[in-house]
């Protein structure tokens, strides 16, 4: 029987790209497994497969072989559209840079996934975004478009969005890679709150070896393989 | 609001060049296609109106005789079948016939007719016409003449006689004047001139002469005889199966104005058809517009595409998201060239006009064209938009969010 405080688990995942003499495998083998309510930072060298992980982790990619299950449910099952909804459902995406919608406003872009599981926009997904933008301190910009945010503030945006669906898991890649040291220490800090708060798992892939550090778990991946994974006892 | 509605629209009123882009263009395609089948339509109608103006839709007659040449002896063969020399003959049982005829679905009204040859004279001057023996009362409803009269009314009993304006100039008579009928056999009669008509065809205007129907009969040898039934139909261009009908039904001879007018029809169907390919051609240089504009913007938006799928959005939605896009732009850019049509239309109907007033370039401008122009453009931006959101569908969102 599954273990229900697993909400993400990888077993024995790889992940080939190319064909015949170009072929190449970027994930060799991968096992990991990430609880309910854990902060945990994916690390590695540039070209160690930490994005192929997480896209295939995100249900936006599929493995060459192995198992990917989100909260106990074999995913390999869920044809293309299953995949979408229950990845909507349950995950949430911080991306390096922000790709809010710049056609939307800092409301408008933390509702449009709500809207989108539903079908239509209503007053119930205006409040609960009102309520996600108050939650990252962005309540006197709910009307501002992106272009009217400072990097920072549209981060901020973007970690409302990806928690509108109230998930399971928070997948960031690099979610402070393009902002500046104060600015970075701040969008960690607050990933660090809504976790701590709301019980949110977070798995954040860094280069920075000092964000890393306040991670509760640290997963090294070299090379497509997983070769340290440890607890971080005392993050700071 | 539905959430494919919302995006759609938001795509549209932020994406201000191209939107302006391609609803320019289809506002362009709509009032061409607007202008020009009102424009097509009215020349149409009134060229077909003109022509009836002195035509009867249908003209039910008595059967062509057919020579039935005598069984030949052995060894001898008929060189050729000399066709029989027809003389003016009635419809038999016409009074019959008409009933029948009126009871025809799509008949409007059906009069009897007693037509010949004759001499007009007055003094010295004399002029071949065309005798026209009609009931009155019942002929008005078939040819619309009340309002063609000049001068005098259209009224036929005893000696009375109504005649075109180019006759009354030639034997230069006038209401209240006499004039004499004579037939090639000789018979003849004086009649007093009732009225003028102006049926706007000189060659009618010249050689009609309307006569009451009894005097005809007796004048043409006719006894109680009618020579034709002219039919008015609802449908103009119901008239030729109508006409079959009552060949079929009555074994006599009915000639529609189609197939009296049959070079008219032609020219009419061959400017119906190079309309139609302009129009065709119009429509898709308007979808192509459409395809390629929302096809650069589905490019240009891969990356929040690829954002919205990975957020949860289903492909269905997101191919709706520009379909609907194509409709607005389709529904607009009829509203728009609808207007635009018109405003050419009216303007080139207004460019030119006749000594009347009546304009020389007559545009039909009906609900159904509104109807059909804001159908095709709908129709047309929705395919246009098909292939882009197919596009957009089918984007690898970890692909496009990692490299745009």
């Amino acid at each position: 029987m599954a273990d229900p405080q697993l909400v993400l688990e990888l077993r024995e995942v790889t992940r080939d790209f190319g064909e015949g003499e170009a072929r190449s495998r970027v994930l060799r083998g991968v096992d990991v497994a990430l609880r309910r309510g854990e902060f945990a930072a994916l690390v590695g060298p540039s070209g160690s497969g930490k994005s192929t992980l997480l896209n295939i982790m995100g249900l936006l990619d599929r493995p060459t072989s192995g198992r990917v299950f989100v909260c106990g449910e074999d995913t390999a099952a869920l044809g293309d559209e299953a995949r979408t909804r229950y990845r909507g459902r349950t995950l949430g995406f911080v991306f390096q840079f922000h790709h809010l919608l710049p056609e939307f406003t800092a409301l408008e872009n933390v509702m449009l996934p709500m809207a989108a599981d539903r079908g239509r926009l209503d007053g119930s997904m205006r409040e609960c975004g009102e309520v996600l933008l108050d939650l990252v301190g962005l309540k006197p910009k709910l009307h501002a478009r992106p272009s009217q945010l400072s990097g920072g503030q549209a981060q901020r945006v973007a970690i409302a969005r990806a928690l509108a669906m109230n998930p399971r898991v928070v997948l960031a890649d690099e979610p402070t890679g393009n902002l500046d040291t104060q600015t970075s220490d701040d969008v960690f800090a607050m990933l660090r709150d809504v976790n701590r708060r709301q019980g949110v798992t977070f798995l954040v892939v860094t280069h920075d070896a000092r964000l890393a550090q306040r991670c509760d778990r640290i997963i090294d991946l070299v090379d497509g393989r997983i070769v340290s994974d440890r607890p971080n006892p005392r993050p700071a | 609001m539905p959430f494919e509605w919302f995006v759609a629209l938001r795509y549209l009123r932020e994406g201000r060049a191209q939107t302006a882009l391609i609803l320019g263009g289809t506002t362009v395609g709509v009032a061409v296609l607007v202008f020009l089948t009102a424009l097509i339509s009215g020349l149409q109608r009134s060229l077909v109106a003109q022509t009836l103006s002195s035509q009867a839709h249908v003209l039910v007659k008595a059967p062509e005789r057919v020579a039935r040449p005598l069984p030949l002896e052995a060894g001898l063969a008929a060189d050729r079948v000399q066709r029989t020399p027809d003389r003016i003959r009635s419809v038999e049982q016409w009074q019959q016939v008409l009933e029948a005829v009126e009871r025809i679905p799509g008949v409007v009204a059906a009069t009897p007719t007693a037509a010949g040859s004759a001499f007009a004279s007055r003094g010295e001057a004399s002029k071949p016409v065309a005798v026209r023996g009609v009931d009155d009362e019942t002929f008005g409803k078939v040819i619309e003449i009340g309002s063609k009269i000049k001068a005098g009314r259209f009224r036929l009993d005893g000696t009375k006689v109504v005649i075109g304006t180019v006759l009354a100039e030639d034997l230069g008579v006038g209401v209240g004047d006499k004039l004499r009928l004579t037939t090639p056999e000789g018979r003849g009669d004086n009649f007093l001139v009732e009225g003028i008509f102006d049926l706007g065809n000189r060659d009618v205007n010249q050689r009609w002469v309307l006569v009451p129907l009894r005097s005809a009969q007796t004048m043409l040898d006719l006894p109680g005889g009618a020579t034709t039934i002219e039919v008015r139909v609802a449908d103009v261009f119901a008239a030729d199966g109508i006409a079959r009908q009552i060949e079929r039904d009555h074994g006599l001879g009915a000639d529609s104005w189609m197939k009296l007018n049959e070079q008219l029809l032609v020219a009419l169907r061959s400017q119906s058809a190079s309309s139609y390919m302009i129009q065709a051609l119009v429509i898709v240089a308007v979808a192509l517009g459409i395809a390629s504009v929302l096809g650069v913007s589905v490019i240009q938006k891969s990356r929040e595409i690829g954002i919205l799928r990975a957020t949860g959005t289903p492909t269905g939605r997101i191919q709706r998201i520009f379909l609907i896009e194509g409709a607005l732009v389709g529904a607009a850019g009829s509203v728009f060239g609808g207007l635009l049509g018109t405003g050419f239309a009216i303007a080139f109907a207004n460019l030119a006009k006749s000594p009347t007033g009546e304009p020389l370039f007559p545009v039909d401008l009906t609900a159904r064209l509104y109807l059909a122009a804001f159908a095709i453009a709908i129709a047309t931006g929705t395919l246009a938009a098909w292939f882009p959101a197919i596009r957009a569908a089918r984007l690898d969102p970890a692909e496009v969010i990692r490299y745009g």
